[in-house]
């Protein structure tokens, strides 16, 4: 498993960025996903009002959460479906394990729950014993690799067919070299095909949960999800709270929306709805928090609680893109990702913040109208007011700060740095210098604007 | 009117051409201008590094400088942008809100308030635009590709009013450059690289000078470019819209 | 306290201020009819149409197309081609089917995805077990928006419900589409003209 103790953004995406052929194929690859997102979006007339209505639904679930999540609970229980709750990640470690073991079962299929990453479930369960075979053909991949997912809809989208080829040669004997991903595809089909129909349990995420219905909607372009829970005698569905909606109809704002916001398609290929267990079979459906409420009582960053888990702030974000989901060092990397995270830890996720140029491009494609880079500004300040900046740059600041309060210092500053411009500049164009090792410094003209100013206008 | 020049501090000591260029631009439109001296920065470099509860000084600074004209006008998409969001001073309070109303960034000054129709400038070469982040998407000084809403671009309007200027296309209309305030010396890896292929987009197309609204996303354009010993030049809208 | 009674009052001491529901207000915009658009979609995501008179049609059709399979499970009383399953199946026991006939209670153009529930499907597995599937939807069943269809399901009590559009797929592999993930590898749609 990759440790990322230590790391931070700016080290992670440096090593990223060596490779820069890799670099160019990752942008370009996501870039093209931004594109077909567009191509989907301006496809349809009323695509703005479909994001303002999801947003204010979203705002209204929020302002009601308690009040939905009774209802789910009511209503699911109803159906049939044994509703659990789960304060925090290992809760619901527990909660899942405790069901695998009551049925004496120690294998499990797994279809994408991003949840479920955030949980560290897998890891948990393998220390219990527990076999977990992810069922997405992307998380499988990497499951094999050890490597945790890389993009929260296209878990090995930093893999080339050729790491693949390797990885199932390597695991499924596949051929040695045939990087044909038809043939690599069918591979797993039948890899897996095997483990749903032996699998006795079957855990998935949740799309989304109607609070009226007490039902619960699973979308997935394989049919992993539906493979394993129909034919297992439990399936085991986890969520974040916050990923109910009021009504039924809302469905049809939100599966709109979705996938085109993802990969640009109309819809994915299985938009599964729970609603009771199938004869015989137990369904359970595990309501996670795991710091949840504490980002709804968080006023400037509750609204991150709106997302859908699209990733098209991933797509179109270019820092992303030129430093691949593991630089993140989280479950759910990119811009949102870097608005959720310091809620869970700030020193652990203070640099994640960071890791943007506040260009504002995620906050346009969000679906939900999230405000993204304004959250992104406004966690540096609270990050920077809790401590978690170095003493270097704290420094650096107070400097900056007292130079730019006083015209006079601010004068001298700017004269003496264009003097070593001209006359030292080995002083600054070295090494230690950050910006000087890919980039030429300007050029210092002889006076500055004010200088100019005062001889020729006043 | 009576419009105050807000220079943005990178621009005051590394490219006075660029105000120099702005301040006739706006005489030349009829405009009394005047530069009050005791300027120094907008404070966004210690905001956008989570220092905001340092800039108070430099807020009263500002407020000191700039009150009481009918317009304060900045050659720089991001500063403008700044000022009017995170403009504060607990003691001036209105006063800081004046000048959030009234701050302008340059090209939506002449757009929107001057609402020049066309300009005695030449400028006969092959330009590509780059529409810095915070102007477009903050100010809306013209439409974002994520959006479906119908395409408008103030700085486009007024480039198009230079005799001789050719636009080129890019293939990627407005990514960032990379530039990000301190992000470009703390993420100088990711910067540089998003810098680079900003360069490459405009160099394929046939650009000969790249432009924009903000010097800061130039200079560093342009630290790259020369690092290429690259012919392309960048130039500072402000001074093609008052070139001859 | 326990989990459940901690996590609601911390939600509830942490939820916002009341902002309302908002109306959903959309219409349908389409100018094509609705069965050639759905054909239309459904060619893009990789799957096949026919537009049918009669049954007797879409039984040709499949007699023609798969020559292949060897284990048909049809579950519309009017094809005579295939096996009729039980409810009470061990839904295991599907893992050999090669095509699936269903029908659906509808479609939606705007993204071809047809309605089906476990009304229609006695084993929930069926639609995705089977090797290739195929569906049979009449023509006036065909809507244009997601809103129209949930307009259409309202209240529709089930036990499972699922929208299917098009053959199963990844691009997992360096974005290249491949047809065929786990669910079926095809899927061909038939649109009765005349009930």
């Amino acid at each position: 498993m990759t440790n990322y103790a230590d790391k931070d953004h700016a080290s992670l995406a440096e090593k990223f960025n060596v490779d820069e052929p890799r670099v160019n194929w990752h942008d370009e690859t996501l870039w093209w996903v931004r594109v077909k997102r567009d191509k989907a979006s301006k496809s349809l007339p009323e695509w703005e009002l479909l994001r303002e209505t999801a947003s204010q639904i979203k705002n209204n679930v929020l302002s009601n959460l308690s009040e939905y999540l009774i209802q789910f609970e009511e209503e699911a229980t109803r159906n049939g479906i044994t509703v659990h709750w789960a304060a925090d990640a290992k809760e619901h470690n527990e909660i899942v394990h405790g069901l695998l073991q009551k049925h004496g079962i120690t294998r499990m299929v797994k279809s994408k729950s991003m949840l479920t990453e955030e949980c560290h479930l897998n890891e948990y369960l393998q220390q219990q014993g527990i076999e977990v075979i992810d069922t997405d053909l992307g998380e499988r991949i990497v499951q094999m690799r050890k490597e945790p997912p890389s993009h929260i809809v296209l878990p090995a989208i930093h893999l080339k067919k050729q790491d693949v080829s390797d990885t199932f040669h390597e695991h499924l004997h596949t051929e040695k070299g045939n990087y044909d991903p038809q043939f690599l595809t069918h591979a797993a089909r039948l890899h897996l095909r095997e483990k749903f129909l032996t699998g006795k349990l079957a855990l998935t995420g949740v799309n989304f949960a109607i609070a009226e219905t007490g039902e619960f909607v699973v979308c997935t372009n394989e049919g992993n999800a539906d493979m394993g829970a129909h034919l297992a005698d439990i399936h085991i569905a986890c969520m974040g709270i916050e990923k109910l909606l009021p009504q039924r109809k809302h469905l049809s704002v939100f599966l709109r929306l979705l996938a085109r916001s993802a990969t640009g398609q109309p819809i994915t290929t299985y938009s599964s709805h729970f609603k009771k267990p199938r004869k015989g079979q137990e369904m359970h459906v595990v309501l996670v928090d795991n710091g949840r409420s504490i980002q709804l009582g968080r006023k400037d960053f509750r609204n991150s609680l709106k997302c859908i888990r699209c990733a098209a702030c991933f797509n179109t974000c270019p820092v992303y893109r030129r430093s691949g989901g593991h630089s993140y060092h989280t479950a759910v990397a990119g811009p949102i990702g870097s608005i959720l995270a310091p809620n869970i830890d700030m020193k652990q996720y203070a640099d994640l913040p960071f890791a943007s140029t506040l260009c504002g491009s995620c906050s346009n494609v969000c679906p939900v109208k999230i405000d993204i880079h304004d959250q992104l500004y406004k966690w540096r300040q609270v990050l920077m007011k809790e401590g978690y900046g170095s003493t270097v740059k704290k420094m650096g600041m107070k400097g900056m700060t007292f130079t730019l309060s006083h015209p006079g210092v601010y004068h001298f500053a700017g004269n003496a740095g264009r003097w070593v411009l001209r006359n030292a500049s080995f002083i600054v164009n070295n090494k230690l210098n950050p910006w000087y090792k890919q980039r030429d410094m300007p050029s210092p003209p002889e006076e500055s604007f004010g200088e100019w100013y005062k001889k020729n206008r006043k | 009117m009576i419009v105050a020049l807000f220079v943005p501090c990178y621009v005051d000591q590394f490219y006075p051409q660029v105000a120099i260029a702005s301040l006739e631009l706006l005489e030349k439109a009829g405009v009394e201008v005047v530069y009050p001296p005791k300027q120094t920065c907008c404070g966004q470099p210690m905001a956008n590094s989570g220092f905001e509860h340092l800039a108070n000084s430099c807020n009263e600074l500002f407020i000191n400088n700039f009150s009481g004209f009918d317009y304060i006008v900045c050659p720089s998409g991001s500063c403008t942008l700044h000022i009017k969001e995170h403009l504060h001073a607990d003691k001036q309070e209105e006063k800081a809100g004046e000048i959030r109303r009234r701050v302008y960034e340059l090209t939506e000054f002449l757009t929107d308030v001057l609402k020049i129709e066309q300009l005695n400038a030449k400028f006969p070469h092959k330009v590509g635009m780059h529409q810095s982040c915070h102007g477009q998407r903050g100010l809306r000084l013209s439409q974002m590709s994520e959006l479906n809403a119908p395409a408008f671009s103030k700085p486009g309007k007024l480039l198009k009013m230079v005799e001789g200027l050719e636009l080129v296309e890019l293939d990627r209309v407005d990514e960032c450059c990379g530039f990000g305030g301190t992000f470009c010396v703390a993420e100088e890896a990711v910067s540089v690289k998003m810098g680079k292929d900003r360069v490459e987009d405009h160099i394929k197309h046939g650009a000969e000078y790249i432009t924009g609204g903000d010097m800061s996303c130039l200079m560093h354009l342009e630290g790259i470019l020369r690092r290429q010993n690259s012919k392309v030049k960048v130039k500072h809208i402000a001074e093609i819209l008052n070139s001859q | 306290m326990n989990s459940r009674d901690k996590i609601l009052e911390a939600v509830k001491s942490s939820q916002p201020d009341q902002r309302p529901l908002p109306q959903l207000q959309f219409e349908s915009y389409n100018t094509t009819d609705a069965p050639t658009a759905f054909a239309n979609v459904l060619g893009t995501i990789g799957g096949a149409t026919h537009f049918v008179n009669s049954y007797d049609e879409i039984e040709e059709i499949i007699c023609a197309e798969y020559t292949h399979a060897k284990r048909i499970i049809t579950v519309c009383s009017q094809i005579k081609t295939g096996e009729v399953i039980s409810s009470d199946i061990d839904p295991h026991s599907l893992e050999d089917v090669d095509l699936a006939i269903i029908e659906a209670h509808f479609g939606v153009a705007e993204n071809a995805a047809l309605w089906v529930t476990d009304a229609l499907v006695p084993e929930r597995v069926l639609p995705f077990i089977t090797q290739q599937l195929a569906v049979i939807v009449k023509k006036e069943d065909i809507l244009f928006t997601m809103h129209q269809a949930y307009e259409r399901i309202g209240n529709m009590d089930y036990g499972f419900a699922t929208f299917i559009a098009g053959p199963s797929k990844t691009a997992d592999i360096e974005q290249s589409l491949v047809l065929g993930a786990h669910g079926p590898k095809t899927m061909r749609v038939f649109i009765l003209l005349n009930a």
